[in-house]
């Protein structure tokens, strides 16, 4: 068991988690400085595959990319301290921010800070939505599943879980019919 | 108990939630449905400061709804409990199969789900629109412009870079200015 490079796992992935924004694909240039080019713990190759994995793996991205690498280094136990290296930033500062928030929530001020706030989380995700859309949507194939998907669960109770499993069943049947291939 | 049910419910949500932080929204608007954790209005506030702080979105928010839930220990059990799946997943992935982003079910599985996560999240948005824009007056006529504003600013081209913290600063001092 090398300690002291469990220890380096966790003291890394805690700085990616607390000086990165927004996780997923934001986080990969702080990956391959502190992956690649400071440790040389993964080739830049295997970074890539990480993230393709981690891409088509369920799950936050940047963990599945912690644990990969964690894993790589020092098997199961070194995958469990790479992850929580990453998360427990996020645990620290929420935690503080929320106790903070709910101190003052009845004050008159934050409430219009908090309307404003509202009106801009709106673009913000709205603007995800675009940039998924245009990521997602390359064929009309795509078009047709993601109208079929989001008829399904606007007008349907179907639950979000089966609508996913659908999808990807509909996607191996597409494939066996030859309907991927474009 | 409510630990019992935050662990099932975000160990669901890491194991179904593909695409990352984005993803999870959906699931996590069904649960105010389904328990009594935080309401919709409070998902606003949880992407505001999910969003401006360090950290993957989807762990802020996780940690954010389970403390919600269940105070600073409810926070710990969801963010732990949405990892559990990534890190079997990865494992099992890392060790057995070597080509699995390569190999073709894998693909053809993801070939369907990703459109249909873009339709999920796109509803899950719809659904945070109408309660972050909505009074019991009807429209919220000053955030609803601010929003079309600012997502007007985020698409020129200088301004496509600036982190979105800065554009939620902005906003609550507009906010503040103009007495939303």
């Amino acid at each position: 068991m090398n300690w002291k490079e469990l220890w380096q796992l966790y003291a890394v992935f805690f700085r990616i988690g607390g000086l990165t924004f927004g996780g997923g694909l934001t986080m990969l240039p702080m990956l391959k400085h502190e992956l690649v080019n400071k440790k040389d713990w993964i080739t830049e190759e295997e970074l890539i595959d990480c993230y393709a994995i981690g891409q088509c793996t369920p799950g936050i991205i940047a963990v599945n990319t912690a644990t990969f690498v964690g894993y790589r280094r020092q098997k199961v136990l070194g995958g469990i301290i790479a992850t929580l290296g990453m998360v427990s930033p996020s645990l620290l500062i929420v935690t503080i921010v929320a106790t903070f928030l709910q101190s003052i929530m009845d004050n008159v001020y934050f409430q219009h800070a908090m309307m404003g706030i509202k009106g801009v989380v709106c673009a913000l995700m709205l603007n995800t939505v675009i940039t998924l859309a245009k990521k997602s949507l390359v064929s009309p194939v795509c078009i047709a599943i993601c109208a079929a998907a989001f008829l399904l669960t606007l007008f349907t109770p179907i639950p979000t879980i089966a609508i996913v499993v659908m999808a990807g069943i509909f996607g191996v049947i597409l494939d066996k019919m030859g309907g991927t291939r474009s | 108990m409510t630990y019992v049910y935050l662990f099932w419910e975000f160990f669901k949500i890491g194991l179904f939630a593909v695409g990352g932080g984005p993803a999870t929204l959906p699931f996590l608007m069904d649960l105010t449905q389904k328990y009594d954790w935080y309401s919709m209005a409070d998902l606003t506030n949880m992407v505001a400061v999910s969003e401006s702080t360090p950290g993957p979105l989807g762990i802020n928010m996780a940690t954010y709804a389970g403390f919600h839930a269940a105070g600073i220990l409810g926070g710990v059990v969801a963010t732990m409990s949405l990892v559990l799946p990534s890190i079997i997943v990865i494992i099992i992935i890392a060790k057995f199969l070597a080509n699995f982003s390569e190999n073709r079910t894998v693909k053809a599985v993801f070939f369907g789900i990703r459109p249909a996560v873009t339709a999920l999240i796109a509803s899950a948005v719809y659904g945070l629109f109408k309660v972050a824009l909505m009074t019991e007056n009807g429209l919220a006529i000053k955030p609803l412009i601010l929003c079309v504003i600012v997502f007007g600013l985020m698409h020129i081209k200088k301004l496509k870079s600036w982190h979105p913290a800065m554009w939620l600063l902005i906003a609550a001092v507009v906010g503040i200015v103009f007495r939303f």
